[in-house]
């Protein structure tokens, strides 16, 4: 659906079906330079098993209008301004990489808006690399193949998508190429300054999902330490044979372990 | 760059697509041989039906085997996504299907695959889609073709059996200025010699039954999607960027991203046309593809070798080879073709029509069949088989003269295959 903020045209995919006013929500939130359709298989299991699903574009991704917004703090009052936007009081947010950022900072900053967080492929500080950044900074195509290398475990590098007949790899550089220039240097910018992640890891009262996976060289599993420790109400699923990318590498897992996870906070 | 780099051409070739099977740890890519595939439960079965979990339902629309081709072909052309088809003619009518309906109209190169040709021109008009064919070596043909209701521009690598070179990047912008895709066969040239992505196309098929293959033992085809093309821009492409009532009105393009086009051609085209791949013959055709980059190479250097004995020979006429100098496309083949022009080549003997049949009747090695980019030789007469639908006026656009061979080279000795022809071309002139 699209939907205007601050006056700008917004993006948002629900799974092809109206928000239904009564129905819990989920709120997915992609990350650099990427947008919605990395949520493909998530987003879709969810809007057809009785949730509102709002798998947004930031501003100047995907199909929302830009221009792309200079930090996470301003991302997450964004994400509260969307949800204004639609009318929905509390979500749950599910952030991947810089989306989980957002999604963190969003719980800790309208902590009466997320009913329940889920963090994957996240670590804090998500520091980014000298080479990358200056490669997104001069919108060089080698920021693109390096994220999409680093971002890929071992394995799927060769490919064995798991949806028959797609090349992750080139999906994954497709997407970053669509991103206008300059959004993925704006995206990273964000990630690398934004400090405050283990505070606001801290002020989180409500559940917290905490998803990692074990070939992931973009968010190491033992960078996470400290915001493990740092999250009071904190489940931790760790993928195996998968990278940064998990949303294509590990569809199922990543479902499962959302589901289970969301579930409960139902029951 | 700094870091790690992408797997190269020839390890892709060998491993894209496939990781050792977790349930065997078969090496090889396994051949499911099968229709179906049992569901864990009853919301597993809904949810891959429904295109929620990543499976295989039905092995028309999808299998392990093929998946493993799909993706290898994808990777090595530097798509997002493929589908692999029961021939090359089942891929294009695929893509063309996907794009449009009645009342549409496509822009064609005139130097064309015969079985192309028969499907433009005789076959889709009476489903309401038209085409004008235009020559191949005159960019702004294509865009003086164009209509208000064109949805498609569709070209050969190499024009089929002239070896018109496309100009793939002029082709591409007149293309994307009138917001529509290229769609290129790329069979003659495989992506060991043209990537037509790098230089601009959307879309591109192979009848994988050829060089792909390498054996000719098994038919098929490949339709990859660069997923580069913007189809939300414009709203020429309704199949991509409107609700599906087929699919619960899914809007393709919004839920897959770049991929809209292969997810379409799969939701429905595999589902409702079904001229699906079988999983052996996606078995047969990743064999071939394994030994592609060093097969390929082979071709090319036994062709180069056979054209310059041909354009030495006392007996032939002209020798159509786009590395020749005399070749209308020489400048443009060793900017987007630097590798090789292909194992195919045309050239005309002395005496005509009557000279031609002497000539293939006095080969021993060369087979006399329709088919190339076998691993073996082969030769045939275009105007009396590939190209017999088209009048004498088509065949003069199309570049065929009525003594025209067309040699596709294998990977025999180039002695032996020097030999042959020096025999047949001996019998010719009697």
């Amino acid at each position: 659906m699209k939907l205007k903020v601050n006056n700008k045209t917004v993006y948002a995919y629900t799974g092809a079906k109206d928000l239904i006013p009564d129905q819990d929500t989920i709120v997915f939130i992609h990350g650099a330079g990427l947008d919605h359709t990395v949520w493909l298989l998530q987003s879709r299991y969810f809007a057809h098993h009785g949730w509102n699903v709002v798998a947004l574009d930031l501003p100047g991704h995907g199909l929302s209008h830009g221009p792309a917004l200079p930090d996470i703090e301003t991302m997450a009052d964004w994400v509260v301004q969307l949800l204004d936007g639609l009318g929905i009081e509390q979500a749950a947010v599910v952030g991947h990489s810089m989306g989980s950022l957002v999604a963190l900072e969003t719980g800790a900053r309208h902590p009466q808006r997320v009913k329940r967080l889920a963090l994957l492929g996240t670590s804090i500080p998500l520091a980014v690399s000298e080479p990358l950044l200056n490669a997104a900074k001069n919108n060089d195509h080698d920021a693109f193949d390096m994220i999409t290398l680093w971002g890929h475990g071992h394995a799927a590098r060769m490919g064995g998508h798991p949806v028959p007949g797609m090349w992750m790899i080139g999906n994954t550089v497709r997407l970053l190429e669509h991103a206008p220039p300059g959004v993925l240097f704006m995206d990273l910018s964000a990630c690398n300054q934004y400090q405050s992640g283990l505070d606001s890891a801290r002020q989180l009262r409500c559940p917290v999902l905490l998803v990692l996976a074990r070939d992931d060289r973009m968010t190491p599993v033992a960078i996470a330490e400290e915001l493990i420790h740092s999250i009071g109400n904190l489940h931790t699923v760790i993928l195996d044979d998968c990278g940064h990318m998990m949303l294509a590498e590990q569809p199922d897992q990543v479902l499962d372990a959302l589901n289970t996870f969301l579930l409960d906070g139902q029951a | 760059m700094a870091g790690p780099r992408y797997p190269r051409f020839d390890t892709l070739s060998l491993h894209a697509g496939q990781r050792p099977d977790p349930a065997t740890g078969a090496r090889a890519v396994p051949i499911f041989q099968t229709t179906s595939y049992v569901f864990k439960d009853t919301d597993q079965a809904a949810a891959i039906f429904n295109g929620e979990r990543p499976g295989h339902v039905y092995s028309r629309i999808s299998n392990p085997t093929n998946a493993v081709l799909e993706e290898r072909i994808t990777a090595l052309e530097g798509g997002v996504g493929a589908i692999a088809t029961a021939s090359g003619q089942a891929a294009m009518h695929l893509a063309i299907t996907t794009l449009m309906g009645a009342g549409s109209h496509i822009v064609s190169s005139r130097s064309l695959y015969g079985g192309s040709h028969n499907l433009l021109c005789y076959t889709l008009p009476r489903f309401g889609i038209e085409t004008t064919f235009v020559d191949p070596r005159v960019p702004a043909s294509f865009r003086d073709a164009l209509r208000p209701n064109t949805r498609l521009i569709f070209a050969e690598t190499l024009g089929n059996p002239g070896l018109d070179v496309l100009d793939i990047p002029a082709i591409a912008e007149i293309a994307h200025d009138a917001g529509v895709p290229l769609l290129i066969d790329s069979t003659f040239t495989t992506p060991y010699l043209c990537k037509p992505f790098e230089h601009g196309a959307d879309l591109l098929f192979h009848s994988a039954t050829k060089f792909l293959g390498g054996h000719g033992i098994a038919i098929g085809g490949l339709l990859v999607d660069s997923g580069r093309f913007d189809w939300p821009a414009s709203d020429k492409f309704p199949t991509l960027t409107e609700p599906y009532a087929g699919f619960h009105n899914l809007v393709f393009a919004e839920e897959f991203g770049p991929a809209a086009f292969i997810a379409r051609a799969r939701k429905e085209g595999a589902r409702d046309f079904g001229a699906c791949m079988s999983p052996t013959t996606a078995f047969h055709i990743l064999q071939g593809i394994e030994t592609l980059p060093l097969r390929v190479q082979r071709h090319i250097d036994n062709t180069r070798k056979l054209v310059a004995h041909l354009s030495t020979h006392p007996a032939v006429d002209l020798v159509i080879y786009p590395e020749l100098a005399d070749h209308p496309d020489h400048e443009l083949s060793k900017r987007l073709l630097p590798n090789g022009a292909g194992a195919v080549f045309s050239f005309n003997i002395k005496g005509g029509r009557t000279a031609g049949r002497k000539f293939i009747e006095g080969l021993q090695v060369f087979s006399h069949l329709a088919n190339v980019g076998d691993a073996k030789s082969l030769v045939i007469h275009p105007a009396s088989t590939t190209h017999h639908r088209m009048d004498a006026g088509a065949l003069r656009d199309a570049g065929i003269s009525e003594g025209m061979v067309r040699l596709s080279v294998g990977l025999e000795d180039p002695d032996d295959l020097m030999e042959d022809l020096d025999r047949g071309l001996h019998a010719s002139q009697k």
